[in-house]
């Protein structure tokens, strides 16, 4: 670089030509800037780099003398222009600094408190302990095959394929809470069914339903807070009592939602339990009216009390139970929908319907085989319970999307680790 | 100097203006709904409901454009720039259109090996690109990220650049693109 170049005509020019300018070949460029060409230093730089381009691109180049010429019109500009040059140089940093802040703010760069999807399966990791390949919640598991069967009763609600007279394939999978997929069966766990419906056209309805009437946490924060709540201690590695009474007393709902679940006695095993898919949703019928409902599935199988079964079992035994029905003959329940009424909350799950709202048995669930994990689809799809077809919408229940993204992400990170076998096997059961 | 030089040459054509304005305006909107459902609670489902869609109408956008810029005269580079730089600016429209292409198809596998429906509009759905495979599943959610902050870094560079020439070297580059119509000076 030559000596006499002062430092603002360097710098200038490396903004357009760093590497011409150092290099030997110095003959790439027409210089038709008039802001660059304000600057005396320069002029000599330009003149000995200067370059006339051939062709059609010449046409719009201006002579470089003719911009000389130009420049000439505004005599000692030299340092306002210097001044403005930098001025917008800086501006295009701005502008372009603003649109990647504004980017990363959108994805929540800048506010480290927010609870995003994968914050809430990290605190899912930290209360459950992290087993790879396996869902970060209701991680035991076993899965299932068989139909629906609508009796068309639900048509006149909703205009799901799946409510027309017929049959449809489903596929599903009953687990257990909690994120140890090798736990030991509790008749106090929740139990989990979720379920897909391949609808005719290619459409599906997932849904997750859980053995619970009413869901403990209104909302997805109440639901982080408790589990942070229930974070083991590092010492007793048991949950703080004290921190639990802290959010029981924060969330007055959620004491009011387990007093409600302790009037259901768990069942005795899976297959005759009632599920319960909490939330409300919107059924959509042919006209486009929408009615608030919520679902249930009903068993048909007996209930029986579930201390019959005595406590001292095998640590599969509820699935192991489930199996050896399922062997014997096909699983059935009915589909349920409750049909709410103006003012019926749709946005709070710890909240029942008051009794007497009208109920449609829409048609039979009917699970006739039964696989384990390793063998199953089923452990490889998410039961999102925001996969719903045209027909059935969303309410306005905050958990639903919560729950959506928190699966969503709880299955990306299953879905790129290593798959183990489950604990949960057919072949281990008699048949 | 340019007298007698056709403004449609200083330009590209109204329906390339069209088409890369539109794309500008569908590829911000579905970035910005791309980084905030992956960080979102309350949001995810209606924004995801948004971007699937949206992602396809660009994969059709950026196809017709390509096709159309094929069949179309292109104004000249503005002179101030150099034929390494000219290299550059077409080998960035290059990968910027690359980009714009793959992405959603990386979604769409990604959705297929996931066994996720591909659904559009009510009940309107894609069929699968890809069998059922969870571990290609996260090799392509991971690209996809991977993909979109190279699309978003691609687009910062291409939007510098452009406001470094028409502020800084003012060579009117962006009038060459300008929505409207801009008549030679």
């Amino acid at each position: 670089m030559p000596p006499a170049i002062s430092a603002t005509c360097a710098g200038n020019l490396w903004l357009t030509r760093l590497s011409d300018f150092e290099g030997k070949t110095s003959k790439h460029y027409s210089i038709s800037d008039e802001g660059l060409q304000d600057l005396p230093d320069c002029r000599q730089v330009i003149a000995r780099n200067s370059f006339q381009p051939v062709g059609a691109y010449s046409k719009f180049t201006p002579a470089v003398g003719q911009s000389h010429t130009e420049l000439g019109k505004r005599p000692g500009a030299s340092k306002l222009a210097n001044t403005s040059h930098f001025g917008r140089l800086a501006g295009t940093a701005i502008v372009v600094l603003g649109v990647a802040g504004a980017f990363l703010y959108l994805g929540g760069w800048f506010s480290p408190q927010k609870l995003t999807p994968a914050r809430f399966v990290d605190e899912f990791e930290r209360v459950n302990g992290r087993y790879p390949g396996f869902r970060r919640n209701h991680a035991k598991g076993v899965c299932v095959k068989g139909f629906f069967e609508s009796n068309g009763q639900g048509a006149r609600l909703s205009k799901a394929v799946v409510f027309r007279t017929g049959r449809v394939p489903v596929i599903g999978r009953f687990s257990l809470g909690g994120g140890d997929p090798r736990a030991s069966d509790e008749l106090s766990t929740v139990r989990g069914l979720g379920l897909q419906f391949s609808l005719s056209g290619g459409e599906e309805w997932r849904t997750a339903m859980i053995n619970l009437p009413v869901f403990p946490f209104k909302d997805p924060q109440a639901f982080y807070d408790n589990l942070v709540a229930s974070e083991p201690d590092r010492n007793t590695h048991q949950p703080d009592p004290a921190k639990m009474a802290a959010f029981l007393a924060n969330n007055p709902e959620t004491a009011r939602a387990l007093a409600i679940i302790k009037t259901h006695a768990p069942s005795s095993g899976f297959d005759n339990s009632t599920f319960y898919g909490l939330h409300a949703f919107r059924f959509v019928d042919a006209d486009g009216m929408w009615t608030p409902v919520r679902w249930t599935l009903a068993p048909v199988q007996p209930d029986e009390a579930a201390s019959a079964n005595g406590t001292s079992q095998d640590k599969n035994f509820l699935f192991d139970a489930l199996i050896m029905s399922i062997l014997q003959h096909p699983l059935q329940w009915h589909l349920i929908i409750t049909v709410g009424q103006p003012g019926d909350p749709t946005n709070d799950a710890t909240v029942p319907w008051p009794e007497g709202r009208e109920q449609v048995d829409v048609g039979t669930l009917t699970l006739d085989s039964v696989e384990s994990e390793e063998t199953s689809p089923a452990r490889d799809i998410n039961f999102d319970p925001l996969v719903l077809p045209a027909g059935i919408s969303p309410s306005d229940d905050p958990l639903l999307s919560a729950r959506s993204a928190v699966f969503s992400q709880s299955f990306t990170r299953r879905a790129g680790e290593k798959k183990l076998p489950s604990a949960v096997t057919p072949s281990e059961v008699p048949k | 100097m340019s007298i007698g030089v056709a403004t449609e040459q200083r330009q590209f054509t109204p329906l390339m203006r069209l088409f890369h304005w539109l794309t500008a305006a569908l590829v911000l909107t579905i970035l910005g709904i791309g980084v905030a459902m992956v960080a979102s609670l309350a949001d995810y489902h209606r924004l995801v409901s948004i971007h699937r869609p949206l992602g396809i109408l660009i994969l059709i956008v950026v196809v017709i454009r390509f096709v159309n810029r094929h069949y179309s005269t292109l104004p000249p580079f503005p002179a101030t720039m150099s034929p390494r730089e000219r290299s550059v600016a077409s080998a960035s429209e290059l990968f910027l259109y690359a980009l714009l292409v793959v992405q959603p198809l990386v979604g769409w596998g990604m959705l297929s090996a996931a066994s996720y429906p591909i659904t559009l509009y009510g009940s309107t759905h894609l069929f699968p690109i890809l069998p059922h495979n969870v571990m290609l599943y996260a090799v392509l959610r991971r690209a996809h990220t991977v993909l979109a902050y190279l699309l978003f870094l691609a687009f910062l560079a291409h939007f510098g650049a452009v406001l470094f020439h028409t502020w800084v070297v003012r060579d009117g580059t962006f009038s060459r693109m300008a929505p409207w119509r801009v008549r030679a000076p």
